[in-house]
């Protein structure tokens, strides 16, 4: 695992919501075809260092950021363009949110944005996309229902079919089980297992069972700073940092 | 004891709470008879059919067909160049603003202006009419009703908007959406009921005011065939016809005011139904 090549590396990262300093000094490289976890207790800045990578922190106000994300190399916050970053990546929130449409439609928006598509053309692509994130079986005889009759679950598996639809490279996936049942959670991480081949995800979770069992390169942030970072049998076994004991085996959450 | 104290203050407050909603009911069905009582008599086809006959102070004859048709183009008109102003302003407010400050005080402004008493509009619109050099008429009266709903219309939008949650922004965002993308195809949607709302609102205040017209849209006994002619509304026939030293002219005046409020009332019952049947891709938790 040591000496890949960044998908993402990040250098110096600052950010500043109003007074309160969120992310410190944050420089990580972020591997390809693996999945990260961001680990660590509620509120040390796992999203916020997760939606720094998308440039979503800007939507909010009063942030502010400095340092850099490269992305593939290309310095992201130099960008001026935004839709073009924001397409390498798909983005799975805690509560899973269906855009004001119907099933099809979720699927299709994004990629609808950015070239035109045949309908039978697009109604392959829902099916493949759909398939991916296996939530086709449930939904191909509705599928021009609105999304928002699915299930918390179901619809947590068409954001990732949304966002797997505009061919995304990276992962961004912030602790999109914490609302799920059991099975639901389960569906996504197998999904997960079976993607992390042809993309980059990262992980923000809190369940540190579930970073065992996924991850391949772990981050461990609190409050603010990352403590530790490497392979993931390192630092969850052998963590080198006295936070990072406390917090693996449980003294700290 | 103190048992015996909370109860009362939970029996006492109930109370006070029925009282004041059975007196605001029983306000509202006071008017309504009022109003009924009083112009049901004069009530007839020939009053929503026919423009007054022997002028609107004096005639007995004839009908308010001229205010009813002032009143429906002065209403459409003002609220659909409101809503053209309305929505950019709200989608500022709302999606592309990264400025809280700049939001505040829009905000602020806006619900200034929407206290502001419509006479002042009125006065207002005056004056602008005077600077351009037009005269009395359905255009200038539609422009001040324009400025007063407004404000009206962009806090309705503003505030089912801002219901709207972060979690939706940061989806569409993230699919590559730009911020007019957004707006137009995931945010609108969403919020759709909220803005039909919102335009029958301003609707509604447009059809019913009259002091704002009272020297911008002026008054006739026709109905108007140009922007450029002068525009009777509602309000205002109700107005004149009310300070008239004849009886059955003043009778007039409640035939008047119940046509009115069975317009508002149709408009306020629309809203609430649109509004609800519209909303079928709200998420339900």
């Amino acid at each position: 695992m040591a000496g890949f090549t960044p998908k993402i590396s990040i250098r110096n990262l600052n950010v500043y919501y109003g007074q309160a300093h969120t992310l410190k000094n944050i420089t990580v490289d972020i591997p390809d075809n693996a999945i990260t976890a961001i680990i660590g207790p509620s509120g040390c800045g796992k999203s916020t260092l997760l939606k720094s990578v998308s440039r979503l922190l800007e939507i909010s106000d009063d942030v502010r950021i400095s340092g850099s994300v490269e992305v593939d190399g290309e310095d992201i916050y130099a960008a001026r363009e935004l839709t073009h970053i924001r397409k390498k990546m798909g983005l799975l929130s805690q509560r899973p949110t269906a855009l004001p449409m119907s099933i099809r439609a979720n699927v299709t928006f994004g990629m609808r944005l950015h070239k035109r598509i045949r309908k039978k053309r697009l109604a392959q692509r829902v099916e493949h996309y759909l398939k991916l994130a296996s939530l086709w079986d449930e939904v191909k005889d509705r599928l021009d229902e609105s999304a928002s009759k699915l299930s918390i679950g179901q619809r947590q598996r068409l954001c990732l079919a949304r966002g797997l639809a505009v061919q995304p490279e990276i992962i961004l996936a912030d602790e999109p089980t914490s609302a799920l049942d059991p099975m639901s959670s389960q569906h996504i991480e197998q999904i997960f297992m079976n993607l992390k081949s042809e993309y980059a995800i990262i992980h923000v979770t809190h369940i540190l069972r579930q970073a065992r069992r996924l991850a391949d390169y772990v981050i461990f942030m609190y409050y603010g700073e990352i403590i530790e970072h490497g392979p993931a049998e390192q630092v969850l076994d052998n963590p080198q940092h006295e936070r990072t004991k406390e917090y693996v085996k449980g003294l700290i959450s | 004891m103190r048992t015996l104290w909370r109860r009362f203050k939970g029996w006492f407050f109930r109370q006070l709470m029925r009282v004041a909603m059975v007196s605001i009911m029983a306000v509202l069905l006071f008017i309504v008879i009022t109003i009924v009582i009083r112009g049901v008599s004069s009530l007839s086809l020939d009053m929503i059919t026919q423009t007054p006959k022997g002028g609107y102070y004096f005639g007995r004859e004839g009908g308010i067909l001229n205010a009813i048709a002032g009143s429906f183009y002065l209403a459409a008109g003002a609220s659909l160049l409101a809503f053209v102003l309305s929505l950019p302003v709200a989608f500022y407010l709302n999606v592309y603003s990264r400025s809280k400050r700049n939001v505040r005080s829009v905000r602020s402004a806006l619900d200034v202006m929407w206290g502001v008493p419509s006479i002042i509009f009125g006065a207002f619109g005056f004056l602008v009419m005077m600077a351009l050099g037009m005269k009395v008429s359905l255009l200038a009266g539609i422009i001040t009703v324009t400025l007063l709903i407004t404000p009206i219309m962009v806090r309705a939008m503003d505030e089912v908007m801002r219901t709207v949650p972060r979690d939706l922004y940061e989806a569409g965002f993230s699919l590559g959406a730009t911020r007019w993308e957004f707006s137009v195809r995931v945010l609108l949607r969403k919020v759709y009921p909220g803005i039909i709302t919102a335009f029958l609102l301003g609707f509604g205040r447009a059809i019913g005011d009259a002091a704002s017209v009272m020297f911008t849209a002026g008054f006739t006994d026709h109905i108007p065939n140009s922007l450029l002619e002068p525009a009777a509304t509602l309000p205002l026939a109700i107005f004149y016809q009310l300070s008239s030293p004849i009886p059955e002219v003043r009778e007039r005046a409640y035939a008047a005011a119940i046509v009115l409020t069975v317009i508002i009332l149709i408009i306020s019952l629309a809203s609430r139904l649109l509004g609800g049947r519209l909303s079928k891709h709200s998420t339900t938790d």
